[in-house]
């Protein structure tokens, strides 16, 4: 059986009525183990405008490199209290902002282990389909493997790592268009 | 572990283009640079998965969550949560965000010339049972003016995001009413190249759902990424 897939539509502008309160600020409640950070950034138009109505979503694994996830077989520990999702919105600087612990690293293709990273889904007013991106650690050897990061042309890789700007403090923007647009994938 | 079953990449025409012209924010927002196309790893296979702790009953009822009665006509939404392949995804989460009877979103930024509700908010939330089935009560939406060209109005519609069983099927779509002139006009509706794929974003009047003497009911089916075949063991 084939159905036809549903096609996407924009969020448009007054998502916050639904998204607002369902937001997930801090990703890693208290007691659960891993190294923490807070990632903040700004998401911004291409013309350089702050972007006012955006969301992110964040999926990662948990410490230990294990996702919460029935596919994810691997014998590792999973944490009870993390789920590894996070939600959040700009606001009107187009800031965002969010607190989690650092995942730790996951296979790839063939078996070759991923560097740390999350995915993140970006929506807004303006995108009629959301955009998927990841971002990445700095001071990671691993990143020099990282199979994803390999097929980002060289010169663009900087966009999807985030950088140190404080103890346990990451900055990390979503740049929509121009010289430091960010990269996007297509799955 | 082995690589996991990838999804099927969206079906060609189904999807809106990132840019396009005549829905003007699109211009300053849709990626220029070409995207990267990776293999589907672990990381975007799975994705957060919803359970009755995470969803109240309650939240399906957009008529319900205030003192007095909404204004408008009352409306239930029904349908299924599907991949392509046919399989039902079930414990799906769907949230709904829409305007009152009158055209307004209950949001700072819409200043739209039309009366708020004191009884609508606009928002709900439900997960699909066993079947992938999901039931909202709610009211008709109202068409809304924007900015977009001279004259621009919204046709009637009912935003919807839907969380299935990895972030590969997350989806944010918008439904809409059947017979509503505005539709041609719309740059959203009309983003969708291919016929039936925007064809299918319109729901259908359900005369079996519809209530005797209390609401009318309309069936919108959604549709997520498949993959072809399950991995061994997962
Ligand atoms: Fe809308």
């Amino acid at each position: 059986m084939s159905l036809l897939l549903t096609a996407a539509q924009t969020v448009g502008p007054f998502v916050a009525i639904s998204f607002e309160h369902t937001q997930v600020q801090d990703v890693a409640p208290p007691g659960v183990s891993g190294e923490r950070i807070v990632i903040q950034g700004r998401v911004l138009d291409g013309d350089g405008k702050p972007v006012e109505d955006a969301v992110l979503e964040t999926w990662q694994a948990n410490g230990h490199g294990k996702y919460s996830h029935p596919e994810d077989t691997r014998e590792k520990l999973l944490d009870p209290a993390f789920k590894g999702f996070g939600r959040v919105l700009s606001n009107r600087h187009g800031v965002f902002r969010f607190s989690t612990i650092k995942p730790g690293r996951v296979p790839g293709p063939n078996d070759v282990l991923q560097a740390p990273h999350l995915v993140v889904l970006v929506f807004m007013r303006g995108l009629l389909k959301h955009l998927v991106t990841r971002v990445y650690f700095p001071d990671e050897a691993a990143n020099r493997e990282d199979p994803v990061l390999g097929l980002v042309p060289a010169e663009r890789r900087s966009t999807l790592v985030a950088a140190r700007v404080g103890d346990g403090l990451l900055e990390w923007n979503v740049v929509l268009q121009g010289q430091n647009e960010t990269v996007f994938f297509d799955y | 572990m082995t690589d996991p079953t990838p999804y099927r990449r969206p079906y060609r025409q189904t999807q809106p283009e990132y840019f396009y012209p005549p829905y003007r924010s699109t211009a300053k927002r849709a990626p220029t640079r070409p995207l990267v196309m990776p293999p589907q790893t672990i990381s975007e296979v799975t994705g957060p998965l919803f359970g009755h702790e995470d969803v109240k009953p309650e939240e399906a009822d957009l008529t319900a969550q205030h003192a007095g009665e909404p204004l408008g006509e009352r409306m239930i939404v029904t349908g299924r949560v599907l991949e392509e392949t046919g399989r039902p995804v079930c414990n799906a989460l769907v949230e709904i965000w829409q305007a009152n009877a009158a055209g307004r979103y209950r949001h700072a930024t819409d200043n739209h010339d039309a009366p708020l509700d004191p009884n609508f908010t606009g928002c709900g939330r439900v997960l699909t049972d066993g079947d992938g089935r999901y039931r909202f009560k709610t009211i008709k939406p109202g068409a809304y003016p924007w900015r977009n060209h001279y004259n621009a109005w919204r046709p009637a519609h009912v935003h919807l995001s839907i969380f299935g069983r990895g972030f590969m099927q997350r989806l944010v779509t918008q439904f809409y009413f059947p017979g509503d002139p505005l539709l041609p006009y719309d740059p959203m509706f009309m983003s969708v190249p291919d016929e039936r794929a925007r064809h299918n974003l319109i729901a259908e009047f359900d005369w079996e759902h519809t209530i005797p003497e209390h609401a009318i009911a309309y069936r919108f089916d959604i549709v997520l990424r498949g993959r072809d075949a399950t991995p061994m063991g997962a």
